[in-house]
């Protein structure tokens, strides 16, 4: 059965693509939970737009639609009431919108810190109200509380961490972020589409060839073109590039987060050499600007091609012997294994992506499902452990970088001659939706454009936004000390998920 | 493990002779460096990271001038936990609503004299995510900064380049 048959609905919009969207009544709305809370269904998305909120939905048979519920009086029923994976994203919506979620349990704001000059600045803006924010309690005796952040020891992203304590455990974790909210939706609204492409390219900086790519895919969906094969070919080297730069960037610095610094400057090389590859190739370290709406911005001569394959040699030289040293470092392993357990049926509930998810026995890799271009061509295998803790997280990130290098080996081997971007051009409203598989989960990007090729409305949702909660139930019984470790293992995004 | 340490010891270093120091950041930090804060501190600088909203690119590069090829340590820059012990504080990002007063107290911890770093396009002016309701602009618009250090994200090496004037100029040895 579909999800519009589930959900009883025909009155679908037209110009959505390449997944349906229904504008559904109470009823199908309720029937959406029902699915969610059922475990049958993934919550994939929940955003508001004007007088609607919508919500994305993957079904059990990896089915994908978008559910609208329309709000002209700004209120929609709760989705957080009874699936818990909606509560952030209902207080975000609150905060930007002001919509109300209708019976949710948690009406804490979320983002909004109370430093804006305005409340709801997506939605009917008002004066700001300015609250003492209440940190869930923990009760029990000899309890104590430590506040972390937004400024953190390192060279990190800012967020708050309000723990509670009993001696060394750690009794309870409340995360509070926001901090590097930056307004990138409002900045969207009106914005054109290479403005957008850089926009999205920078909502989470480690990610941006992912971001960039899905909303690329976005706008393609929305107006009906097919870019090159050849720049669908160079988008995924770039996304396999992104993804062994930062899995070694993790590998390292999580094993130096258990003190174990030589693993940090050995993986710190690799990571070094792939940064010059890729700007060798493509002009920039990071990659960004690379991929544009209709291709990529760059090809990829015989000098980049034969840079890779050099890269290639040292890095399948190089990484076993990494390999063997994380695997036979006792004094390591004792930090890493059992430590911050994600229980898999909270990794299926919240539908964490990425390594999280992966390390935590959710089989769910965007380039599998709903799978995109060109990796329906290419063959690789998507890692799945069930442990869950720090260690199955290593591991994770250790078989998808050997699967990287064999993809991008793939990739150099059929590279598609011919050009590499198409132009856009926008006929009329038309809205677009993608996934991207970035390397720590799936980006969906969701747009409508308006005909004179501006962009009305567009949301980003990093995966992290499925994997903060999650680091919360992680900790639960570590101690404190254990909690970089644990954080640095989950390396959620801060900007991707603030935007 | 022994066998990489022992390549360690065996092989070539990786580590890059020093890059120039960047006139242009000369030339800037020339106006603002006063001479008697200069001659206060010895050739070793200890650096505060403040992200006051970046999308993390800035973060990536700060962090590869730790790794084998820039090796910042050797410079006597180091980057610390605390600012109470820090002379510089290195800034990154468009400065948010949300952030601007976490930075103003982490600079007011900070002991003088002292030096702030503003580093990546969005650090002049807000960049990109400029006249956000959410974005009060750039780190000049919260605190007094002495180098601005552009690119999106600046190179390591441009970074080593600007951090490098800034020795320069406060030894007292360039200029």
């Amino acid at each position: 059965m579909t999800i519009l048959d589930t959900i009883g609905s025909t009155q679908t919009v037209g110009s959505h693509r390449p997944w349906p969207r229904a504008v559904v009544d109470d009823a199908g709305w309720a029937r959406a939970i029902d699915e969610f809370a059922a475990g049958r269904w993934t919550l994939s998305g929940l955003w508001a737009d004007v007088d609607a909120v919508h919500m994305a939905v993957i079904s059990g048979a990896n089915e994908i639609a978008v559910l609208t519920y329309q709000c002209s009086n700004g209120r929609f029923p709760s989705v957080a009431a009874r699936h818990p994976p909606a509560m952030r994203l209902e207080r975000a919506i609150f905060s930007l919108f002001g919509y109300e979620p209708v019976g949710t349990p948690d009406r804490r704001p979320w983002l909004d810190l109370g430093f804006w000059d305005v409340a709801h600045p997506l939605g009917k803006r008002g004066a700001p109200q300015r609250e003492p924010y209440a940190f869930l309690p923990a009760e029990g005796d000899a309890l104590h509380q430590v506040p972390v952040g937004p400024v953190h020891a390192g060279i990190i992203e800012p967020g708050h961490f309000r723990f509670t304590a009993n001696g060394e455990f750690v009794v309870r974790v409340e995360e509070r972020l926001g901090y590097v909210h930056k307004g990138i939706e409002s900045l969207m609204a009106g914005a054109t589409i290479e403005r957008g492409a850089q926009l999205a390219g920078r909502a989470s900086g480690d990610s941006t060839v992912a971001y960039a790519s899905a909303f690329a895919r976005a706008v393609e969906a929305a107006t009906q073109i097919t870019p090159p094969a050849r720049a669908l070919y160079l988008r995924a080297l770039m996304a396999e590039l992104e993804r062994l730069a930062n899995h070694f960037g993790d590998i390292g610095a999580i094993c130096n987060d258990a003190s174990f610094a030589l693993m940090h400057a050995q993986t710190g090389i690799l990571r070094e050499r792939t940064l010059r590859a890729t700007e060798a190739c493509f002009g920039h370290r990071l990659m960004m600007d690379a991929v544009v709406p209709g291709g990529v911005a760059r090809d990829l001569n015989a000098d980049g091609e034969a840079q890779l394959r050099g890269l290639l040699a040292e890095l399948r030289a190089r990484f076993p012997r990494l390999i063997e040293l994380y695997d036979n470092t006792a004094s390591l392993q004792d930090r890493t294994v059992t430590t911050g357990i994600v229980k898999p049926e909270y990794a299926r509930q919240f539908g964490a992506g990425g390594y999280i998810g992966r390390a935590a026995g959710r089989n769910f890799d965007a380039r599998r499902t709903p799978g995109y271009a060109p990796y329906a061509e290419l063959s690789f295998d998507v890692p799945v452990l069930a442990a869950g803790d720090v260690n199955a997280r290593v591991w994770i990130r250790i078989r998808e970088v050997e699967q990287s290098l064999s993809l991008i080996e793939q990739i150099l081997e059929r590279l598609p001659p011919g050009g590499v971007a198409t132009a856009i051009a926008v006929s009329g409203p038309c809205e677009g939706m993608a996934y991207a598989e970035a390397f720590r989960g799936d980006v969906l990007v969701w747009l409508r454009l308006g005909d004179d090729n501006r962009i009305r409305r567009c949301h980003l949702r990093d995966a992290s936004w499925f994997q903060w909660p999650l680091l919360e139930t992680a900790i639960e019984n570590n101690i404190i000390a254990d909690f970089p470790l644990c954080n640095k293992s989950f390396n959620c995004s801060y900007s991707g998920h603030d935007l | 493990m022994r066998r990489s340490l022992i390549e360690g010891l065996t092989t070539g270093a990786l580590t890059e002779p020093a890059p120039q120091p960047d006139e242009a950041a000369l030339a800037e930090l020339a106006q603002s460096t006063n001479r008697a804060a200069r001659t206060r501190l010895g050739r070793s600088l200890s650096i505060r990271h403040v992200d006051a909203g970046s999308c993390n690119g800035c973060e990536l590069e700060l962090h590869a001038l730790s790794n084998a090829f820039y090796d910042l340590e050797r410079f006597g820059l180091r980057f610390v936990a605390s600012p109470r012990h820090a002379d510089v504080l290195t800034v990154t990002g468009p400065v948010t609503r949300n952030m601007r007063e976490a930075l103003l107290r982490t600079y007011d911890a900070m002991p003088d004299p002292k030096w702030v770093l503003a580093i990546g396009g969005c650090a002049r002016g807000g960049g990109l995510f400029a006249g956000s309701y959410a974005v009060v602009g750039g780190v000049s618009d919260v605190i007094p900064v002495d180098l601005h250090i552009d690119g999106c994200p600046p190179s390591p090496t441009a970074l080593l380049r600007g951090l490098l004037a800034l020795l320069q100029r406060q030894d007292g040895s360039a200029v």
